[in-house]
């Protein structure tokens, strides 16, 4: 008798995934639909879908879906929200759509306290538009629109938001995870699972930074990617909780 | 509830919303508009609603993308400068088929312009409320009895054509005060929204609201589609008023506050004994061509008086198929026409017939 040991989450569709080889947005929407069949919530949940390289995400979750203007998806997560508190809320976001244009969006939905769960993918690099300099782009890294290497006194620093959200008293759980080994996949996933788990216990805003790999605008193998990863992207963005507020940071749960 | 209020126009409209069925308002302070605002700020809380002041222009309209792309009856109100980074959003919204409504207070521009009365965003709303092929609805009250009316209106026609409502409106209609009748509340009795992204519940595939579409062909389509559904709302939702048209031979056309001018230099008019008529659209997309079938006949010469430099002219010439001379009348910056300046134009217009 053959007995069912793996299968595709239910939280994901049969649509094929467009992404290139080696890169971790797969993953990534793997743990999410994980979390999502777990916590049972496919049915009351609705995503919000960036522009990006992961903007046809609404084809790949199962749940309901909205595509928001690039940056605006905490806006559009708290329309759906405050008109449908019962519901599950989340945004899946990219660097550029996150960190650059939709800052405003994103601090002010944390410092709201928008009892929403936002999947933040940092891979240092516009990747649908073809590898140019990300708000979250390495000093000296080499891209379409830094060819020299970001010049931090010409394009700025690097945004590290984790860091920055940690401030607002909005903030429940600020956590950055990576996908580059087996642990911290297993990790990744627990960690979106609280972020989750916090939105049904109406804790507040929760945010869970991945970091992640694009091997095609990186120019470089899947291999050479997560050891790139490892080597650069961890040291400025370490793993870690930056805010876990165990009562939730909405007053009426203090 | 036969009561009439002595209320100032933003918040009898905000009223009006309530009364439809609006629980859902998402705004961003500015002037000439605020009250409507802070109105809301008021009420909601007291019908268990949502009021939240957002972070931007853009953030309020996309969390009313958000919240009616959910299904529910979702607002929000600004002015002219507000309105431009709201486009975003409405062509977003345009382009998934959410109903919303979005109230424009206008005041002088372009830029930061004036807090003073204007209609210098006509071209805005009926040509260009975001980048793409779309049209939105466009109702515009003359008093703030009508703006209440139309509310709800606004609200019904969006549901029914899936498209997003705005009222047009000026900084005089928002900020003056007239009694009104406010509408009887609907009891939130609001159509089935199939399409709403607000949880499958296992019941259904699930929806997605995306205006994302790679392939040429399928856009092409969708967008075909959907200008057969604005042939229909032009076929059947064209408003307009008639003062003293049927024997018209100067026929003044304007709407909102300029229409209540112009309807005085009309009178004046006839008082010298000048056929002078005025044709009020309420509509502004679409634009009240209708109106015009007999009159382009009958009239002898038409003229649009604004809060601009004269951005309606266009369509009254397109609605007249140029068979007739169209001249302007109008004021702009936040100043407005006297009936007097209406009146010479008339006198003008009709000594050349």
């Amino acid at each position: 008798m053959e007995k069912v040991v793996f299968k595709k989450p239910h939280a994901l569709t049969d649509v094929p995934f467009h992404y290139c080889a080696g890169c971790t947005h797969g993953i990534i929407h793997r743990l999410v639909a994980e979390v999502i069949d777990e916590l049972g919530c496919e049915g009351h949940t609705v995503g919000v879908s960036p522009v990006g390289c992961a903007v046809m995400n609404y084809d790949y979750f199962n749940c309901d879906m909205i595509e928001a203007p690039h940056g605006r998806a905490p806006a559009v997560a708290t329309g759906i929200k405050r008109a449908h508190p019962e519901n599950v809320v989340f945004t899946y976001q990219g660097d550029g759509d996150l960190a650059a244009i939709g800052t405003a969006e994103t601090v002010h939905a944390a410092t709201r306290g928008e009892n929403i769960t936002v999947i933040f993918v940092n891979n240092t690099i516009y990747g649908m538009t073809g590898g140019q300099m990300a708000p979250t782009s390495l000093p000296g890294q080499v891209t379409q629109t830094t060819p020299y290497g970001r010049d931090v006194n010409k394009a700025g620093f690097p945004v590290r938001m984790c860091e920055m959200l940690s401030t607002l008293d909005g903030v429940a759980l600020a956590q950055r995870t990576s996908v580059d080994t087996v642990k911290n996949v297993n990790d990744t996933k627990k960690a979106i699972r609280k972020a989750f788990q916090n939105q049904i216990d109406g804790k507040g805003f929760s945010i869970i930074e991945v970091l992640s790999t694009c091997p095609t605008n990186w120019g470089m193998n899947p291999i050479e990617s997560l050891e790139w990863l490892r080597e650069n992207m961890i040291p400025y963005y370490p793993l870690g909780v930056y805010k876990d507020e165990k009562k939730g940071a909405r007053l009426e749960n203090e | 509830m036969e009561d009439k209020f002595l209320m100032k126009g933003n918040e009898a409209l905000a009223e009006a919303a309530i009364q439809a069925g609006c629980r859902h308002f998402f705004g961003y302070p500015i002037t000439p508009q605020t009250e409507l605002a802070a109105y809301m700020a008021k009420r909601m809380p007291q019908v268990d609603g949502t009021y939240l002041q957002a972070e931007s222009e853009i953030a309020a309209a996309n969390m009313v993308l958000g919240a009616a792309g959910s299904g529910v009856r979702a607002m929000t109100s600004s002015s002219s400068p507000g309105i431009s980074l709201k486009t975003e959003a409405i062509s977003y919204m345009a382009a998934c088929d959410i109903p919303a409504l979005i109230v424009n207070v206008q005041r002088g521009g372009p830029g930061l312009g004036g807090i003073q009365p204007s209609q210098a965003d006509y071209w805005q709303a009926t040509r260009a409320t975001g980048h793409g092929d779309f049209q939105i609805l466009v109702y515009a009250p003359a008093t703030i009895q009508e703006m209440v009316d139309l509310v709800g209106v606004a609200f019904d026609k969006g549901d029914q054509y899936r498209i997003p409502a705005m009222i047009l409106a000026d900084g005089m209609l928002g900020q003056m005060m007239e009694p009104v009748k406010l509408p009887e509340a609907k009891a939130n009795k609001i159509i089935d929204k199939p399409w709403a992204c607000c949880g499958h519940h296992n019941k259904r595939p699930h929806n997605i609201l995306n205006s994302l579409l790679l392939s040429p062909k399928e856009l092409e389509d969708l967008i075909v589609q959907r200008y057969k559904r604005y042939d229909i709302i032009k076929e059947n939702e064209q408003k307009w008023d008639e003062y003293l048209i049927d024997d018209a031979d100067i026929v003044v056309v304007a709407y909102g506050a300029s229409s209540r001018i112009s309807h005085t230099a009309v009178d004046m008019a006839r008082e010298k004994g000048i056929k002078a008529g005025l044709l009020r659209p309420i509509t502004l997309w679409p634009f009240p061509v209708k109106a015009f079938e007999t009159l382009k006949e009958t009239a002898k010469a038409f003229i649009s008086c604004e809060m601009s430099m004269g951005q309606m002219v266009d369509d009254v010439k397109l609605a007249v198929e140029c068979k007739k001379p169209v001249s302007f009348v109008g004021r702009t910056g936040g100043k407005i026409p006297t009936p007097n300046e209406v009146l010479d134009k008339i006198i003008e217009v009709g000594g050349c017939c």
